[in-house]
């Protein structure tokens, strides 16, 4: 009797987990899944547009989203939804590529500072530590004024101010694990430092720098708009969803729907990101797995 | 009978300063100098803080000494770097204390064990086959191969641990507290499956057994050295040590477990 009861109490915890396990893995799919029809979409947005994004008709400026403009049109007559399709290129791509410069530059750096230590470590932070101490967007306009507009100077610009925070994280996690005992273990294994780094401890502290770089992918986002409304991003009458968003601001009470596209786009991708950030972070950590 | 491991005059100065002055200085380890014969297992015990576990980081180059020398297989190995240490690495391994925090927790225990395999140019199939009867000779199944550290207890990550540290044939092998982690029957166990292999490879393995606990150096170690704040204060075999301590500290640590 006493072994039935137990047999049957058993399996109850052991389903539970798997159940769990399989959702990070399902999260990570349907994350990855979205994430990857975003750059798909943004990629191939040519040739997905319904109208020509820059062909303005003022006979039908001002139309309310409708069966013939889904998302409507702006004050020029042109069709929001071609916009925001084509201006996905610009604002996801030029955020990717952005946040992909600052988090390998930024790691990279904070990693050698660890790692190394001495001299190099003191001089390479106490730069950091100057671009820390300026007010980011106020550089990013002096740099971007300096060098002069357009999309390719505001992403030098950003990843010129954003680096030192990645390079602190991966500083900080590099020494916190630089006298672990499985690195000396590694060490005495006859492995070499480049492949220590690369096995061992870049692994291992990669998970805080990832989630933070997915978290950034927003706000990079919204400072390259930000760029872009001040003249020192992209230009019009090139579509970039900050931009588009910026344009319409006055026009919010009146054509509700100018902000709303480009709006809704932001939120939906900063969200996806997001939330694939927050999923790998829990997919790349085995100690996490089936929790 | 010849020396496989010999020490030389080893100290260690940890100095505490800054812009070249130095403010204050702890002395870990003073004139370390001892022998390990070929296949002979020599005890080194102390209280916490005796030096015995810098002396482990020295003797293993893990920590670079102030003065002394180390003689590895007849050869100085002292301020060894890059590609010559990781030679010398494969004649000398370490067991750690703390058995769950010495493998990679984004790495299995298989990995662990076959990186040094891997490293010393066996192909990946045969280092497969090397990690499954490593860990069968060392009391465990196939399976660990594929678990993670956090997914086994403390006993069977120390036997991992041991599979990895003789997985290249190695010389000298360092136990630094490996038991001391471990309850007391896991921890005969451990002692087990060292004595087991101590009498399998014969000459071919000589031990360095650090640990605090006398009564289990009284049982596996042929000779023992006792460490008082950095310095050796008595050497002999366990017995000798333990019916006739000579010195004070010897006897006050003889006398709070008798």
């Amino acid at each position: 009797m006493k072994e039935t009861s137990a047999a049957s109490k058993t399996p109850i915890p052991v389903r539970i987990q798997k159940i769990r396990r399989d959702t990070t893995k399902v999260r990570l799919i349907v994350f990855g899944i979205l994430a990857g029809m975003l750059i798909v979409c943004s990629i191939f947005s040519k040739y997905l547009c319904p109208y020509d994004p820059y062909l303005q008709d003022l006979s039908i400026a001002k139309a309310p989203p409708g069966p013939g403009h889904l998302f409507g049109t702006d004050r020029y007559g042109r069709d929001m939804l071609s916009r925001v399709i084509i201006g996905s290129r610009t604002s996801i791509f030029s955020t990717l590529l952005l946040v992909a410069i600052i988090t390998v530059t930024g790691t990279a750096i904070g990693v050698i500072c660890g790692w190394h230590g001495k001299k190099l470590d003191t001089v390479l932070m106490r730069i950091s530590d100057i671009f820390l101490a300026f007010p980011g967007l106020v550089f990013a306009l002096a740099v971007a004024g300096v060098l002069g507009g357009g999309l390719h100077n505001a992403i030098i610009a950003l990843a010129a101010i954003s680096w030192p925070k990645y390079a602190r994280i991966a500083r900080s996690q590099t020494l916190a694990q630089k006298e672990t005992v499985y690195l000396q273990a590694a060490v005495l294994s006859g492995s070499s430092t480049v492949k220590i780094i690369f096995r061992h401890l870049i692994p291992n502290i990669i998970g805080p720098i990832l989630v933070t770089s997915m978290l950034d992918i927003g706000t990079m986002m919204m400072e390259l708009a930000g760029l872009s409304f001040l003249g020192l991003g992209a230009k019009p009458p090139m579509a970039e969803w900050g931009s588009m968003m910026s344009d319409s601001r006055s026009m919010m009470a009146t054509l509700p729907w100018i902000t709303f596209a480009p709006g809704f786009a932001i939120f939906l991708s900063v969200m996806i990101f997001n939330l694939l950030g927050d999923t790998i972070r829990d997919y790349a950590d085995p100690r996490m797995r089936g929790r | 009978m010849e020396p496989v491991l010999r020490v030389e005059q080893l100290t260690k100065i940890y100095r505490k300063g800054s812009f070249g002055k130095t403010h204050s200085e702890v002395t870990a380890v003073r004139d370390l100098s001892f022998c390990l014969m070929r296949g002979e297992c020599l005890g080194l015990i102390g209280e916490s803080g005796s030096g015995k576990s810098t002396a482990a980081k020295l003797i293993t180059l893990l920590t670079d000494a102030t003065e002394g020398r180390i003689l590895l297989d007849g050869e100085d190995i002292t301020g060894w770097r890059g590609k010559k240490l990781r030679q010398a690495y494969r004649k000398m391994q370490m067991v750690f204390q703390s058995p769950a925090d010495s493998f990679d927790p984004r790495r299995t225990l298989g990995d662990g064990i076959g990186e040094s395999l891997l490293n010393s140019g066996t192909r990946r199939a045969q280092a497969k086959e090397e990690i499954k009867k490593l860990l069968v000779m060392c009391g465990l199944s196939e399976e660990f191969a594929e678990k993670y550290p956090h997914e086994v207890s403390g006993g069977q990550c120390q036997r991992a641990a041991i599979a990895r540290a003789i997985a290249i044939r190695p010389e000298v092998l360092i136990c630094d507290e490996a038991t001391s982690a471990l309850d007391v029957t896991v921890q005969k166990e451990i002692i087990a499956l060292l004595n087991r292999l101590r009498w399998e490879q014969g000459a071919n393995l000589s031990i360095l057994f650090i640990c605090h606990d006398i009564a289990l150096v009284q049982q596996f170690c042929d000779r023992v050295i006792v460490m008082y704040h950095g310095q050796i204060v008595e050497q002999g075999t366990p017995d000798e040590v333990i019916r006739d301590p000579k010195d004070e500290y010897t006897q006050r640590l003889i006398n709070s477990i008798l």
